[in-house]
């Protein structure tokens, strides 16, 4: 019993970093909330449900269609919405995101229908496997496995090669960054199409384990990964995952043991939220941003 | 001289609503008579959402949180006891909810007070760091409103909600106290603390170094406008008589973040000006979401089509035309002629 619901925490943790790290990443370059990178993951859930739904696609071709449509999104609504406001006081930055959030939502639900659709899963990852007694559906093993590989791909990118670097130094000092030659613009572009991608795989692991798609669904689970990088520490990428982990475990377990909170399981991500800013506002892994930009 | 004149104008402003008011009460019909009551109201949220957002540029999302929670203790204490005694279908409520009762002023004030208690306590967490968290954390504060007003049916019924609330809001109720509002506004606004208020939002560095005491400036914003949005919730409540859970869910913020971005964000006239266009357009795009005729083609009935526009709205102002209508001007700016640009 407790084995198993370590391993659902870890799934629902590992959904949750994956969403958590393309805001942090946001936040590290541009300081900005990106209210819309829920919305992100609901649009990459949608068209996992277009691929394999309407175009019949095989599984893996819509998780493909998935992330690059996803991608292009994300990047199409930095180059529309945001980056006209770059000098523009923050709050502006902040209304536009809340904005383009907005504009997701109620487009998919006026021309999909807000009524949510039951997400056709494929039968290999619907297997339960049995190790001495646990059951383990295989969607909460992928999912895990995936992330991890995932966010190898996304530490190296970062550290290990020169876009990685265009981007922890934009997240230093924006200025020098075009000074030295490099195209600011460009590089923010690229974060947000690295987070909508990761969001976009986070969107369909989320509708092959509850599996029905419908425009809200990126409302809530955006707001508790935000509120996981920030207890992880925001502007860093461990600290993100650390975060999702965390708040996803404390769902899956308080839920087991307590089944009479089960109705408030939603507010337990803006408890953390609330005492991580009272104790360590920094977060667990943070970096202080007001002192010293990393 | 100009202050006489200022106040001149303000007055003048004041008396031809208190005269509108009386008037339209007596020759308007129900349908319109409705809309000035959402105007009235409206105006009390966006004046005072605009103190925060707007006067100390703290962005916070925190309206729909703090209305319901005035909505729940004005219906609470209103609705008669005998009223709520079969109410409650899922759980028996507590005994102390059955002997609440209060009077219309009395409901209003405490819902202020509650709504102002409960900002004053996550102001603690939220104004302690600088940044953007407040957005989120009243974002996330409207939500779990939501969730207790769901999951705590012996005192709010749950998702059923309340009815039966005695309507009490009429003009006079809404527009009197629309009027207290914007006017105790401006004054803070035009106060010490409105000075604080506008130095942490041009420069909170700067703010500091002279001396002002930014967590007390911001925490001060912070709790007028959950006051108002308290009393303006318990308006609302004796208005449509009956609540539930989903009527405020973040719908209702969004509205009022258009209403002050469209009216200049910082300018209490332009809340003013804003409420009046939004709530009047929201009423004339009804068209939108039903079924429309193109050349004789037919379109299919798309409610939730006029979200969208709204937040392309939202979106064009921000790139477009950021200072919005008044941009930080106000009414008493626009007689001054063009020798002196208000900032």
């Amino acid at each position: 019993m407790f084995m198993q619901q370590m391993i659902n925490g870890f799934s629902l943790g590992s959904m949750y970093a994956l969403i958590a790290i393309g805001y942090t990443m946001v936040y590290g370059v541009l300081r900005l909330i990106n209210f819309a990178h829920g919305d992100i993951m609901m649009v990459g859930g949608f068209l996992g449900f277009f691929g394999v739904a309407v175009l019949e696609l095989p599984f893996l071709a819509a998780v493909l269609l998935a992330i690059v449509g996803s991608a292009l999104l994300g990047m199409a609504s930095d180059r529309i919405a945001y980056r006209p406001l770059r000098s523009a006081p923050k709050i502006s930055l902040l209304i536009t995101a809340i904005g383009v959030s907005f504009f997701l939502e109620n487009a998919f639900n006026v021309f999909f229908g807000g009524v949510p659709r039951a997400f056709p899963v494929p039968s290999v990852l619907e297997d339960i496997l049995e190790f001495g007694g646990l059951t383990i559906p295989v969607s909460a093993l992928i999912v895990p496995i995936l992330t991890a590989m995932l966010l190898a791909i996304i530490l190296w990118v970062l550290f290990k090669t020169k876009y990685g670097m265009a981007i922890r130094a934009l997240a230093f000092d924006v200025d020098t960054v075009n000074l030295m030659g490099i195209d600011a613009n460009r590089i923010i572009t690229i974060v947000f199409g690295m987070g909508s991608a990761l969001a976009a795989v986070g969107g369909i692991f989320w509708v092959v384990n509850y599996p029905s798609v419908d425009p809200m669904m990126g409302v809530l689970v955006g707001l508790k990964a935000f509120a996981a990088a920030v207890v992880g520490g925001i502007g860093s990428v461990g600290g993100a995952v650390l975060g999702g982990l965390i708040i996803g475990f404390t769902e899956v377990v308080v839920i087991a043991f307590f089944p009479e909170l089960g109705g408030y399981k939603d507010a337990f991500a803006f408890i953390f939220l609330i005492l991580i800013l009272l104790f360590k506002p920094t977060g667990i892994l943070g970096i202080d941003f007001e002192k010293s930009r990393f | 001289m100009t202050v006489k004149k200022d106040q001149w104008i303000n007055l003048s402003f004041v008396f031809g609503v208190i005269g509108f008011i009386g008037i339209a009460n007596s020759f308007f019909d129900e349908y319109t008579i409705r809309i000035l009551n959402n105007i009235a109201i409206f105006t009390i949220l966006a004046v005072s959402y605009n103190l925060i957002n707007g006067v100390t540029g703290q962005f916070s999302l925190e309206p729909n949180g703090f209305v319901a929670i005035g909505a729940y203790v004005t219906a609470l204490l209103l609705v008669s006891p005998e009223a709520k005694q079969y109410q409650y279908a899922i759980v028996d409520p507590y005994p102390f909810v059955l002997s609440l009762h209060a009077n219309f002023v009395v409901a209003l004030v405490l819902s202020g007070f509650f709504a102002t208690c409960l900002a004053l306590v996550l102001s603690f967490p939220v104004f302690r760091v600088r940044g953007d968290y407040l957005a989120i954390v009243t974002l996330g504060f409207g939500f779990i409103i939501k969730i207790f007003a769901i999951n705590y049916p012996e005192v709010t019924n749950g998702s059923l909600g309340l009815n039966d609330i005695p309507e009490f809001s009429n003009l006079y109720w809404t527009g009197g106290i629309a009027i207290i509002a914007v006017i105790t506004v401006l004054n803070i606004v035009n106060s010490k603390f409105g000075r604080a208020m506008k130095a942490v939002r041009d420069d909170e560095d700067a703010a500091i170094a002279m001396g002002v005491n930014t967590f007390k400036a911001k925490t001060f914003a912070f709790c007028t406008s959950a006051f108002f949005e308290g009393v303006g919730g318990g308006l609302l409540a004796a208005l449509l008589t009956s609540i539930s859970p989903d009527l405020f869910d973040f719908f209702f913020t969004f509205q009022l973040l258009i209403i002050i971005v469209l009216g200049g964000l910082g300018s209490t006239t332009g809340a003013i000006v804003g409420t009046i266009l939004v709530m009047g357009g929201s009423e004339w795009m009804r068209f939108l979401d039903e079924p429309m005729k193109f050349f004789g083609y037919t379109t299919p009935a798309m409610p939730g089509l006029r979200m969208v526009v709204f937040s392309l709205i939202l979106i064009f102002i921000m790139l477009f035309a950021r200072e919005g209508i008044m941009g930080k001007k106000e009414l008493k700016d626009l007689f001054k002629g063009r020798k002196r640009s208000a900032k």
